[in-house]
């Protein structure tokens, strides 16, 4: 399972780089999302893809039985997703207003603040 | 129980809150605000003299021992990062009553200026690493909002490449996290911490350790990852720029601080050498970038570059000395930079610009704020007797002592070239007449009203601490000594955070 997993998480980490690197403000965002998503599948593989039994301890004893699976990784998931979600929602409204007052979502005409 | 560590975090959180619930009453939130302030000031002062007397300041959240639970941990240079976030958040407090419109405040400017607070204070005091990226978040988000307060065209640019490079600085630290607890299997930075110095160290941690860099060199503005700065910081409020200026990439800078002292200490050899090189090409294209510029706030911006150039190389160098010059820049650095800012603020209150070219005559017409801009500028380019000069004298020191000669060069030429941006500003803004054709209208009338005076508190208050620090300098450096003592003994920070489950 984890090499497939790997190859997914880079093939989304190569898509979202593809897609920021466009010119066009509304794929950069989506290559935003990408790239969070890739991020959330990292800590899924990374921390260990393990078949166990969900991490309860039974009424009475100290201990779980036998193996479990690890749920921090998923809580640290879930936190991301949700912080993810908040900051694509601003981007969103952001490119939104953006378009509307610069008139264009070409990113290449942006560069008044550059120099 | 040791509950002035949550406090930094917990009153601006209270504040933003009731600042939301009265959304519609302006005077109170800004009452709120400052009392908000004072408060978060008071609270990391009683920090300081806790940690000044235990060492670490150790708080477990729902009294879950670590490393099982989110730990905040208060060590010397945390303190003293709170302490100065307060001492701004106080100075910004006092600015924005002047300097904040009613647009802004009408969307929400005090909320999310104490929300930002909350985020930086939790940033410094966390001990947990994944909680770091969450108040990262939260520092973020906020920052967002108040970035584009005001909705101009230049805003909207400006936000599309902050927006951008920090949430792609996000993301890396994030897989960077993921990687490190697939590597150790925890959290907790003091706990990660014993797992990797008791593990083979394997290319992977290198790996881990490099993405840190990147994600924490994107926050912090070092090269090559600073471009975001300067495209941004200047088209917001200028109170918000100030604010900004002074925390943000020091937030950053903290971080880089705190990992490559905590965790990733084993490979020096590498990882610091590289931290090097990041610190001379931050200082140098910082401060050439401030030379090609004629915009107040840009030219501003750009020396922030180069100054966390002068921090990361503290860090670099890796000796004890060099770290304490380090932790002293950051100390000298925030207030002479805030301060900058908000003088930039009060010249465009006066004049209605930013740009060099249409601004001048200010000397004649304001001789108090001209000495006023000289006490930080002269301090940025380190002339004695101010705060810079010993901040930038403690760091070439360390570097001649460990014969890093290239480097130290480095360190004195860009001090040279800020003075020499700085005299720019003072020739262009104070010292040349006005140019023909600008309406001086504003500078004659004799601006002294109330609101003005206001805009005079923060910035006179801030530099009688450059003067202090400059002057008086012997307890400050005492701080930074012990601060970086502790930085270079990670044994007493695991100790402190891990206690009797150390293993």
């Amino acid at each position: 399972m984890e090499p497939i997993m790997a190859i997914v998480v880079g093939l989304l980490y190569a898509a979202a780089i593809y897609m920021m690197l466009r010119r066009s403000i509304v794929k950069l965002v989506i290559g935003l999302m990408l790239l969070s998503n890739a991020a959330n599948l990292l800590i899924f593989t990374s921390a260990g893809m393990t078949r166990g039994a969900p991490p309860l301890i039974p009424l009475g004893s100290a201990l779980p039985d036998g193996a479990v699976a690890d749920p921090l990784p998923q809580a640290l998931i879930l936190t991301a997703i949700v912080i993810a979600f908040g900051v694509l929602a601003f981007a969103v409204v952001l490119i939104h207003r953006a378009y509307n007052i610069i008139r264009t979502d070409n990113l290449d005409q942006m560069k008044d603040t550059d120099t | 129980m040791s509950f002035e560590v949550a406090l930094p975090v917990i009153i601006p959180l209270l504040t933003g809150t009731l600042c939301v619930m009265l959304w519609r009453y302006n005077v109170i939130q800004r009452v709120l605000s400052i009392a908000g302030s004072i408060a978060l000031l008071a609270s990391s002062i009683w920090l300081f003299v806790s940690v000044l007397r235990e060492g670490h300041v150790v708080m477990y959240m729902g009294n879950w021992v670590a490393p099982y639970g989110i730990t905040l941990v208060a060590d010397m240079l945390s303190a003293i990062m709170v302490v100065l976030t307060g001492m701004m958040a106080v100075a910004i407090a006092i600015f924005s009553l002047s300097s904040a419109s009613p647009s802004h405040e009408r969307f929400g400017y005090y909320p999310l200026m104490h929300l930002l607070l909350a985020g930086v204070a939790g940033s410094f005091l966390t001990g947990d690493i994944f909680n770091l990226y969450v108040w990262f978040e939260v520092m973020l988000i906020a920052s967002f909002a108040l970035l584009i307060l005001g909705g101009e065209r230049a805003q909207m640019e400006g936000a599309v490449k902050y927006v951008t490079l920090n949430l792609l600085s996000s993301a890396i630290f994030l897989s960077a996290i993921g990687l490190l607890y697939g590597i150790t299997g925890t959290l907790n930075m003091a706990d990660i911490a014993v797992k990797l110095g008791s593990a083979e160290h394997t290319g992977m941690i290198d790996v881990i350790a490099v993405m840190f860099l990147v994600a924490f060199g994107i926050k912090a503005a070092a090269f090559p990852l600073f471009f975001w700065l300067p495209a941004s910081y200047h088209t917001g409020p200028v109170a918000v720029s100030a604010l900004f200026a002074g925390l943000l990439t020091k937030v950053g800078v903290y971080a880089l601080f705190r990992v490559f002292t905590l965790i990733f200490n084993q490979n020096p050899d590498f990882t610091h050498e590289l931290l090097l090189w990041v610190a001379v090409g931050t200082m140098l294209t910082g401060v050439l970038g401030a030379a090609a510029q004629f915009e107040f706030r840009r030219i501003l911006s750009f020396h922030i570059v180069s100054q966390i150039g002068y921090m990361i190389l503290g860090l670099a160098l890796f000796t004890p000395l060099a770290i304490i010059g380090g932790v002293f820049y950051i100390m000298h650095h925030i207030i002479v930079k805030t301060n900058l800012f908000l003088i930039s603020g009060i010249t465009h209150r006066l004049m209605g610009t930013y740009d060099l070219k249409r601004l001048g005559g200010m000397y004649q017409a304001r001789p108090v704020l001209s000495i006023l801009f000289l006490i930080p500028a002269l301090s940025l380019a380190g002339i004695p007797p101010l705060s810079g000069f010993f901040a930038k004298f403690i760091i070439i020191k360390a570097g001649i002592e460990v014969e890093a000669w290239f480097v130290t060069f480095i360190a004195l030429l860009v001090g040279l070239l800020t003075l020499y941006s700085m005299i720019k500003i003072w020739g262009e803004v104070f010292w040349k007449k006005l140019p023909k054709g600008v309406d001086r209208a504003a500078l004659d009338e004799g601006k002294t009203s109330g609101s003005l005076a206001v805009l005079y508190v923060p910035v006179v208050l801030l530099a009688a601490c450059t003067l202090f620090i400059g002057l008086n300098g012997q307890p400050i450096y005492e701080f930074a000594e012990f601060s970086a003592a502790q930085l270079l003994d990670p044994d007493g920070y695991i100790d402190a955070v891990l206690g009797g489950n150390r293993p």
